[in-house]
């Protein structure tokens, strides 16, 4: 098998096992990252909002905000399945826009001729 | 270490994109030289890791969670300039669809895991390392040092950015108008963590990754 196979088979283990990442922080009572909460943490942590912050902080809207999929069905089964599926969606968008910036990088001509030398 | 919209004031975020676009200028003009069509596919592979093995929280029981990135392996396989672009391109795809890393801080979350992460790492890698063959112990020990240095400095500019906020941007009255927690807050909070978990995984998992290369492609290291 080729090395460029078995790398994407170990990817998509990784991609398969991904929900460890969330399911054995609840179990252990961790919550999210240090410094990365939402608006409505940072008023239980802070009693309010800075006003900068609440400016800026939803101004984008991510169409898969926390890696969960619209309309999944709550539980460990439908929460690790849209983690999975979410991770897939971002591994191809990743592993694509990464592949077209490398193809758009090497300049035909050139690799040709350094490939003759 | 994602650092979400809103955490950073405009002086703050604005910098930080300031900073890390030379450096993926730079990236793009040595890969347009160096690089060839057939690495196509183990950059794609590389920047797939490092947005999968991101997803990967690793808990402190009862407190936060953090996670490994990648940076140094990913440098050590498909060299420095590629594995910044690769990490970069995974923080990218992780702000604008997951909203894990605000789009206003992708600047500053490229440049401390991506631009300061890669470059460590590598840079503590090659020290070690140094003309050492493919199969030896002071390539997987390099690449381990390096990427727990790696995740550390990254660690640390995330809390320095976090923590300079409130001095920064603040309402006359000093209340902050950002990220509200001070550096004598958010460094020990972040740096801490790193130091005595998160860098340690990152090095095993790097270590693990190098030491199968040894065995099974070490052409791969090459």
């Amino acid at each position: 098998m080729s090395t460029v196979r078995r790398l994407w088979i170990a990817i998509g283990i990784l991609a398969l096992l991904s929900p460890l990442g969330v399911i054995v922080p609840k179990w252990l009572g961790a919550g999210g990252a240090w410094g990365e909460w939402g608006t409505d943490e940072i008023r239980t942590i802070m009693g309010y909002v800075p006003a900068g912050m609440k400016r800026l902080a939803d101004r984008w809207k991510a169409p898969l905000p926390d890696y969960a999929l619209p309309g999944q069905s709550s539980g460990l089964l439908g929460e690790s399945l849209g983690y999975v599926l979410a991770g897939v969606i971002g591994i191809a968008f990743t592993a694509g826009a990464m592949y077209i910036l490398t193809k758009l990088l090497t300049r035909k001509d050139r690799t040709d001729r350094s490939d003759r030398t | 270490m994602h650092i979400p919209d809103g955490y950073l004031g405009p002086a703050t975020y604005g910098t930080m994109y300031a900073v890390t676009l030379p450096f993926w200028a730079a990236a793009s003009w040595k890969l347009n030289r160096t690089l060839k069509a057939k690495q196509a596919p183990f950059l794609a592979i590389g920047a797939a890791f490092s947005f999968v093995i991101m997803m990967f929280n690793i808990p402190i029981i009862g407190g936060t969670t953090g996670h490994a990135t990648g940076a140094t392996l990913i440098a050590v396989l498909i060299g420095p300039w590629a594995a910044l672009i690769a990490v970069s391109v995974a923080l990218i795809i992780q702000a604008i669809l997951f909203g894990d890393g605000g789009i206003t801080a992708i600047g500053a979350n490229c440049f401390n895991m991506a631009v300061a992460g890669v470059f460590a790492g590598y840079g503590v890698y090659r020290v070690v390392a140094g003309a050492a063959g493919v199969q030896s112990a002071r390539r997987w020990l390099g690449a381990a040092v390096g990427a727990y240095v790696s995740l550390n400095l990254s660690a640390l500019l995330t809390a320095v950015q976090l923590g300079i906020q409130p001095l920064l941007e603040h309402t006359p009255d000093g209340q902050p108008l950002y990220s509200p927690f001070p550096l004598s807050i958010a460094v020990p909070a972040v740096a801490l963590e790193h130091l005595f978990l998160f860098g340690f995984v990152e090095a095993a998992v790097t270590a693990l990754v190098i030491r199968y290369f040894q065995k099974n492609d070490p052409e791969m290291l090459g």
